[in-house]
């Protein structure tokens, strides 16, 4: 080993430290868990089983973990909707303004999580902002109930991870080489055309980091869901906070927590694979 | 300077396009005839590039018209325009196979799935790239590529084919190899071509005409032949080629004083009693017996094989002026370095110029 690896290693160390501490090692006690039969009041006893895992795919769980997939994807969907123009538009400003807008666009994420959530309660209830302003318009039926529905979970979502959706979109788009859109204009296909058949297909490894991202993080999500939820476990991850909380079921609570974590690396992988193979071909594409 | 020509496929008439407070292209006219290979020459920041990509129609002039034929083409999107333009860079696209590239501007014309295979094999063979129809770009190299955007742009038969620094990505014996390809495939495709460069040699060595530019304006446009040997300026008397610049005075006897020597040049209607430059260029100026001509002092030689590169200081000029010799010309043997030499110049091939 050379003197520079040596020393490259030791630089890595306190993170390797950390990850290996706080990330590893809690993971490797959740595995466990798993494993193992509940305790009485919380806690586990050490008898091994896998009953743990057999109750995953119960019907009722089973419908959790699929409510879970859908609301994160259409938060994932939607997501994408708004931020692929938004990073189109900050693309085409002036080289200048673009700094200064996506710091715009990830203005508020520097709030605080708990508090951007709150804010949709008090825009979504049945004498919230939306509502008032509905009645103001001239609308005098019953107020909407937009609170604790799956529609205000997505929204928070969307709302929340947002900014980093548009973050990936936009180092996608601002990476592309400009002369293969003027070739294809070249060619013959007009603008829309163009977006389809070049920029779109050049840009996917943007919008399927940015997508894979806001989608781990909706899945395993808790707090928006029952924030903006009402239900008690409306998604799984309601579900692993009641196990491990309130049903005192801790190897349950781990075994959902592995399959959440198996389904959340499976995808960062095929994402990570993805794009590497792509950037590949937009570099060499830049560099001619 | 409008150069014009009757039936031109392409006219540029008093075209100007300004950035900011930059003035890229000044007022430029061209006229191109149908199938002419016709090169825009000129240093980076002179405006070609600029003019080649209005016509593409990736930038709107800010005055004058561009016509193809006897349509206005101005102000049509790029996608409107029946020219093609091959890229600097190649701009491949990464995601398509070659075959996908070269079929990607037949798709956009709706062309039956059958004719467009046919026509994407029959360009893959006409450049030899058959081979390589199922690879991505990325698995090319820099010569295949050029060869695919040459491919990808000829196949949509254009009126005009631009091209921008084809050949300036490419290492110097393949550039050479290519100036021919390109000149012989113009002539086989029967397509009027536009080339954009900065090389002198490459716009000597393939076009029918030049344009030399500067500042955002043509100084001459002719025939490679009339821009090497009566250059109209001192610019491109010294842009292209090997060029001697000498200054000095036209006397009252029509002769050119310098360094105590009087030459008899053309003074083409030049003033006389005024200060000028004579221009001329290393070929032209020959070895003589010593005490008959011009006296100098050999300072350095460079050997190019076929001949060779002298500098001779004399009272003319400052710097040693350039004498291009044959390796088996009179004299050369004695020419080495330190050897005093006597020149003469060709007074036909001399250029005066008064700025």
């Amino acid at each position: 080993m050379s003197s520079q690896t040596a020393r490259s290693n030791l630089m890595a160390l306190p993170a390797i430290a950390w990850l290996g501490l706080f990330m590893i090692v809690p993971c490797v006690i959740v595995f466990a868990y798993a494993f193992l039969t509940r305790g009485l009041y919380g806690g586990v006893e050490y008898t091994l089983t896998s009953d743990n895992f057999l109750r995953v795919i119960d019907p009722l769980y089973a419908k959790i973990f699929l409510t879970s997939v859908r609301i994160a994807g259409l938060a994932t969907l939607f997501a994408i909707l708004i931020a692929y123009p938004a990073a189109y538009a900050i693309c085409l400003a002036p080289k200048r303004a673009q700094p200064m807008l996506l710091f715009f666009a990830v203005l508020p994420f520097w709030s605080n999580y708990l508090i951007r959530t709150y804010a949709w309660i008090v825009l979504l209830n049945r004498e919230g902002l939306i509502n008032n302003l509905l009645r103001w318009l001239g609308y005098d039926g019953e107020p909407l109930s937009l609170l604790y529905s799956e529609g205000a979970v997505i929204v928070g979502l969307v709302y929340n991870y947002l900014p980093f959706v548009i973050l990936a979109i936009y180092s996608s788009l601002s990476r592309l080489n400009g002369e293969l859109v003027e070739a294809s204009r070249d060619l013959g296909a007009g603008r829309i055309r163009t977006f389809w058949r070049v920029t779109l297909p050049l840009t996917m490894p943007g919008v399927a980091a940015g997508g894979v991202f806001i989608f781990v993080l909706s899945i395993g999500n808790f707090v928006t869901p029952a924030l903006l939820g009402g239900g008690r476990f409306q998604m799984i991850g309601n579900l692993v906070y009641d196990q491990f909380l309130t049903a005192n079921d801790w190897p349950f609570g781990a075994a959902l927590g592995m399959v959440l974590i198996a389904v959340m690396v499976t995808l960062l992988l095929l994402q990570a694979r993805a794009s590497a193979r792509f950037s590949g071909e937009t570099a060499e594409a830049k560099n001619g | 300077m409008n150069d014009s020509v009757s039936n031109p496929v392409l006219s540029v008439d008093t075209v100007v396009k300004r950035f900011g407070k930059t003035v890229a292209v000044n007022g430029i006219s061209l006229d191109i005839r149908e199938n002419e290979f016709f090169a825009l020459l000129g240093p980076s920041g002179c405006g070609k590039t600029t003019l080649l990509r209005m016509i593409a129609g990736f930038e709107v002039p800010d005055g004058g018209s561009i016509r193809l034929g006897d349509r206005d083409i101005t102000h049509d999107a790029p996608e409107k325009r029946p020219l093609n333009l091959m890229f600097q860079s190649y701009a491949l696209f990464p995601h398509m196979t070659v075959w996908q590239n070269l079929a990607y501007g037949l798709e956009m014309e709706s062309l039956p799935r059958g004719e467009i295979a046919t026509r994407v094999d029959d360009m893959l063979k006409t450049t030899d790239l058959s081979a390589l129809a199922s690879r991505k770009p990325t698995e090319l190299s820099g010569g295949q590529k050029q060869r695919v955007a040459l491919a990808r742009a000829l196949i949509k038969r254009p009126k005009v084919l631009l091209l921008d620094e084809p050949l300036g990505a490419l290492d110097k014996k393949l550039r050479e190899k290519m100036q021919l390809e390109l000149k012989r495939l113009q002539h086989e495709v029967g397509i009027t071509f536009i080339i954009v460069t900065h090389d002198q040699e490459e716009a000597l060595v393939m076009a029918d005409r030049v344009a030399v530019l500067k500042d955002g304006s043509i100084l001459q446009c002719g025939t490679p032949q009339e821009v090497y040997e009566r250059p109209a300026n001192r610019f491109v008397a010294g842009f292209i080629g090997a060029m001697n610049f000498i200054d000095g005075e036209i006397g009252p006897d029509a002769l050119f004083r310098a360094g105590g020597e009087a030459l008899a040049c053309d003074l083409d209607g030049l003033q006389r009693n005024a200060r000028a430059v004579l221009a001329i260029r290393p070929e032209n100026i020959t070895l003589k017996p010593a005490g008959s001509g011009i006296a100098g002092t050999v300072v350095d030689v460079a050997y190019h094989g076929l001949d060779r590169q002298l500098y001779v200081k004399t009272a003319l000029s400052p710097a040693p002026l350039q004498v291009r010799v044959a390796a088996t010309g009179p004299g050369v043997a004695a020419a080495q370095t330190g050897a005093t030499v006597s020149l003469a110049f060709d007074a036909a091939a001399c250029r005066l110029f008064q700025e």
